[in-house]
């Protein structure tokens, strides 16, 4: 049984593709080999930055002789047709067999596949995947026309048997394998020869290449917390940043520097956001005063010098970024404590969010009105949710988020106390970017809720007055999340609110600015949609509850009127926006276990633009169904619809006047008729009171009454007056239930 | 072989040494071109003779403005007016990271001490509707030079692909000399009878031109200079191919190439007065594009370009 080994040597690979090139390399051969019918003990993939390599295991010599039977026709068949059946089948008239079946003498071809020596197959594998491999960016080079990320200079591809190794022979592109390979570029200059996995391995180790990735992680953390810890200090843990650098080494050496003490004031993160983005530093912190005091650099080699020549140039390196750091961080204190925040609100004016949405600053007052509007539903300060809002954005004026867009809001937060605003102000700058993701915490702090809240509404109702709405996998502006930042501001804080009305006056704050930055603007784009016509069609109820809303406009003012002439607004924008929030609820609630055909029976019920309502009428729901009362519930319930239906539909008429109990003739019919009513006396003021689990529960005691009932009586009676009479009493049935949940959408 | 090389002394001689090495590596030792560019991608010896079949490998010193990046000589490492050396090889040769590193051992870089990486980093230049694959080659965590290997550009593949090299000297030579701010590094030999820094060189002309680029340069003059150049770019192609004069097939694509560069240097100056909101900029920079797309589509139609009639 064979190993196989492969390397495939290059020009620098990117760091951040390496592991999942080492992966796609073991899967697409392993898996071209099986399906050439070879089969292996084990596999394993590694990558430098130079190198992708893997190593095969116990390989089967070669594949299987495989005899495949394929039918024919008869064997009087016209002779056309046996030609033709042999030309498909690649066989010869001797070839053929035949064969007493049903229908008559049939013909068989027997094709034999003789099995394949494994080097033949793994060259072939191997150029397949050389030439189609899965890299996210690849180019040409020199005057060929292969394609790799990188230039692509040679390949090793050997089978190793106990006595002995073969090079799998294999020409792609001109590049011709073999077993020669390279070490580290500087500490190894000069080819290596290789005969199998363990013995490159170690020859590489001794040309001073550490082949796997994980290796060479764990050797610089090792080394890292050592240094660091022999001076009383830690280093910051930084998985990404470690995966990052152990793909930029061959050969890691660990080396630690100081960091002058002129640039030790500035904040922790701003160093530590400097160090990595910039120079791929580790930051090491002294734990006493939780301060950034050193760093931590991977080079490449070993040097003479024990690394001091390269250590001073990375500090140097280091200072000038620090000093452009402390440069902006100055500046920005400057403005801030002399200006306030505000000026760098005003000068986002310049700054456009997207060309059809306006500047910053017009994102920010619109930002402002909602978070003010919201701010009661939160349970925040008015004023000093409208406060935050204008200012939550002021850093992406500042120098040091234009040189680190990723600080933005804890600049703000920086800025804002330095500024001496109220700190819910500072701490809403900083979270009301947040949650980002499905597992970031979401704020709780009032005024950062609203301000958050009102920055994802913004951003949601603006796309979609313009139209931007993600589809399929393309959601650029991220609107997914927004919405589910919305959804797990409001759940996990428990807040109720009409989303609805917020999405209309945040649809129509979008508007306005998008077409009446001016009433000429206004009344040309009026002038074009056909004037009052229009305003004929609009809603009068969204029309209203937006004009009341809106204060700021005066009813007589044109461009209020303008905004009239919008009834999409009304009509599609805000439920098209509504569904997307429920289709987003819906998956989030189904990472919690709530099945999605219980989430759409309560979508289906009044007031679902209210998610917190939502959801604890879909969690008590969900719990009943559970219980063998409400399952068997939902099957009475499913019977007297599909019964009622029916007959509505035959009879031409709606029974929906309820029954009338002295015409019961069976006592499960009296039963029934009492059990309803009972039931309704409970679930109304439950339902008003939104107490679900109640009105679930007493939904649920109908089961006995309703089971009884259909099993005693038929409702379709050969008596007229009684046929109604139960048919009426089924539609109350039905509208007991409905009045809890759209039980029609529960599967099952 | 390492230990043989010494230490420049000046920028001069850094600059000295790297035409050296290209020129016995093969290169044809150009000069910059004569007009203001941003980058010394945008001399014809790189953007034009990278497309088309043709074999070519040239280097040159060429001098860059960048106005919005003027800090009237007073930034240790920014500068409005810099120089950059650049190398194109087409077809990129296989041996061309070991050509490069032998131009910084040229330039006195010991390779037995220094730690360097090619980290990924992919060049886009919107304006020239060019991209490619390539590194920044960091020495000691500093970036020295751009390593590329062009895959499109002015909106052609590459074929060949032409390999780049960019070192922006100011910094290079601060690193090798061992400056910290770019005024004080030695212009000539320190040793010279009349020693120059590279402030009593560049020091006025930073303030005169920072002066110039963010306040005074006239704007409304601007505008119509980059529409004249991007109209003159469009006439000069729009003519018949046949010269009536001479009777010959005359495409001028570098003389309308000349305009576009010019209106991308306008272009860059508009920016520094910062009349240009950030709307207009993505349309301005696709003006240039589209000047720039037009005259690959020329070149292309040349002798040069590998047209064979």
């Amino acid at each position: 049984m064979p190993d196989l080994l492969i390397e495939l040597f290059s020009e620098e690979i990117p760091a951040r593709m390496q592991a999942k090139a080492a992966d796609d390399l073991k899967s697409r051969v392993t898996n071209g080999l099986v399906e050439a019918g070879l089969t292996y003990a084990g596999a394993a993939a590694y990558a430098t930055p130079r190198r992708l390599a893997l190593r095969v295991d116990g390989l089967t010599e070669r594949s299987p002789d495989v005899k495949e039977e394929r039918k024919g026709p008869r064997t009087d068949a016209a002779e056309k047709a046996i030609e033709g059946f042999l030309r498909g089948a690649g066989v010869s008239r001797e070839d053929l067999i035949e064969r007493d079946e049903k229908k008559g003498r049939v013909f068989y071809a027997v094709i034999e596949k003789p099995g394949r020596p494994a080097a033949e197959i793994v060259a072939d594998v191997l150029e397949d995947t050389i030439r189609n491999f899965p890299w996210p960016k690849s180019m040409r080079w020199g005057a060929g026309s292969l394609r790799w990320v990188r230039p692509l200079h040679r390949i090793v591809c050997v089978l190793s048997r106990e006595d002995g190794s073969e090079i799998v022979p294999l020409d792609v592109d001109g590049i011709v394998s073999g077993r020669t390979t390279e070490g580290h570029r500087f500490m190894a200059p000069g080819t290596i020869d290789v005969s199998g996995f363990d013995d490159y391995e170690a020859k590489l180790k001794r040309a001073h290449v550490v082949l796997d990735a994980g290796e060479r992680a764990e050797a610089i953390w090792q080394d890292a917390t050592n240094q660091a810890f022999a001076s009383g200090l830690e280093v910051v843990e930084d998985n990404g940043l470690l995966a990052e650098v152990a793909g930029l080494v061959e050969w890691p050496v660990v080396l630690m520097g100081e960091i002058g003490e002129d640039f030790l004031g500035l904040p922790p993160e701003v160093l530590q956001t400097s160090m990595k983005e910039h120079q791929k530093f580790f930051s090491v912190r002294n734990p006493k005063t939780g301060r950034i005091e050193r760093f931590i650099t991977v080079a490449n080699r070993e040097t003479a010098d024990h690394g001091a020549t390269i250590l001073a140039g990375n500090q140097k390196v280091l200072s000038a970024r620090l000093s452009d750091a402390k440069f902006f961080w100055e500046n920005d204190l400057r403005v801030a404590k002399t200006d306030g925040l505000t000026a760098w609100t005003d000068s986002l004016s310049n700054v456009t969010f997207h060309n059809k949405l306006g500047s910053q600053k017009a994102r920010i007052e619109r930002i402002a009105a909602l978070a003010r509007e919201l701010a009661p539903v939160v349970g925040a300060d008015a004023e000093l949710a409208e406060q935050a809002a204008r200012v939550a954005k002021a850093d992406l004026a500042s120098e040091m988020v234009y040189e680190f867009p990723e600080l933005q809001g804890l600049m703000g937060r920086y800025y804002s106390d330095a500024a001496g605003l109220p700190p819910e102000v500072g701490a809403a700058c900083q979270e009301h970017y947040s949650p980002l993701g499905p597992s970031d915490d979401v704020p709780s702090a009032p005024v950062s809720v609203a301000v958050a809240l009102a920055d994802k509404i913004d951003t949601l109702t603006g796309f979609w007055a313009i139209d931007e709405k993600p589809t399929g996998s393309k959601d650029p502006f991220a609107l997914r999340r927004a919405a589910l930042g919305v959804i797990r501001l409001m759940l996990e804080n428990e807040l109720t609110l009409e989303l609805n009305k917020t999405i209309i006056n945040g649809a129509a704050r979008n508007h306005f600015d998008m077409y009446y930055g001016s009433k000429e603007k206004a009344l040309e784009k009026l002038e074009s949609l056909g004037g009052a016509e229009i305003h004929e069609n609009i809603i009068e109820d969204a029309a209203d509850s937006f004009a009341k809303s809106v204060r700021a406009f005066d009813p007589d003012d044109p461009e209020e009127y303008a905004i009239h002439q919008f009834p999409e607004l009304f009509t599609i924008v805000a439920p098209n926006l509504l569904s997307f929030f429920h289709d987003r609820l819906k998956v989030y609630l189904r990472d919690q276990g709530v099945r999605h055909d219980v989430i759409d029976a309560c979508i289906a019920m009044p007031g679902n633009d209210d998610l917190a309502l939502l959801v604890t009428r879909a969690k008590a729901l969900q719990a009943v169904l559970e219980t063998e009362d409400g399952e068997n519930l939902v099957q009475g319930f499913k019977r007297a619809n599909n019964i009622l239906t029916q007959a509505e539909e035959k009879d031409g008429v709606e029974y929906s006047f309820g029954g009338d109990p002295k015409f019961a003739e069976d006592a499960t019919e009296t039963a029934l008729f009492e059990a309803l009513a009972t039931a309704e006396g409970k679930i109304t003021p439950a339902i008003q009171a939104q107490d679900f689990s109640t009105a679930m529960a007493a939904m649920a005691d109908l089961r006995g009454p309703v089971d009884a009932f259909f099993e005693a009586v038929q409702v379709n009676a050969e008596n007229p007056v009684l046929r109604r009479n139960r048919l009426n009493l089924l539609s109350s049935i039905r509208s007991t239930c409905l009045r809890v949940a759209d039980l029609t959408k529960i599967e099952g | 072989m390492d230990q043989t090389i010494t230490k420049p002394r000046s920028f001069q001689e850094i600059i000295l040494r790297l035409q050296s090495y290209w020129a016995t590596k093969g290169c044809a030792v150009m000069q910059p071109y004569d007009m203001e560019v941003g980058a010394g991608t945008f001399h014809p010896a790189t953007t034009l003779r990278s497309l088309g079949s043709k074999p070519w490998a040239a280097a040159y010193v060429q001098p860059s403005r960048r106005p919005t990046d003027g800090r009237y000589g007073e930034n240790p490492n920014r500068l409005q007016h810099y120089y950059q050396y650049q190398v194109l090889i087409k077809p990129s040769p296989p041996d061309l990271q070991e050509l490069y590193l032998g131009s910084l051992r040229a330039i006195g870089i010991d390779m037995a001490l220094h730690d360097i990486r090619f980290v990924e980093d992919d060049w886009e230049s919107p304006t020239l509707g060019a991209w490619g694959l390539g590194w920044e080659v960091w020495c000691d965590g500093m970036e020295v030079s751009q390593f590329t290997y062009f895959q499109q550009v002015g909106g052609h593949d590459c074929h060949p692909v032409s390999g780049e090299l960019t070192y922006g000297l100011e910094r290079l030579a601060m690193y090798v000399l061992g400056v910290d701010h770019v005024m004080d590094m030695p212009y000539n030999d320190p040793d010279a009878p009349i020693a120059l820094s590279y402030g009593d060189v560049f020091r006025q002309t930073e303030q005169e031109y920072s002066r110039w680029n963010f306040d005074v340069a006239d704007t409304d003059v601007l505008l119509r200079h980059f529409e004249e150049a991007e109209a003159e770019c469009a006439r000069i192609l729009e003519q018949a191919e046949d010269d009536p004069k001479t009777g010959k097939r005359i495409v001028m694509a570098h003389p309308a190439y000349d305009q576009c560069i010019k209106a991308s240097h306008i272009f860059n100056l508009l920016d520094a007065r910062g009349v240009i909101s950030v709307t207009e900029r993505q349309s301005y920079i696709g003006r240039v594009r589209a000047l720039a797309k037009s005259c690959a589509d020329a070149f292309v139609m040349t002798e040069a370009g590998g047209y064979a009639a």
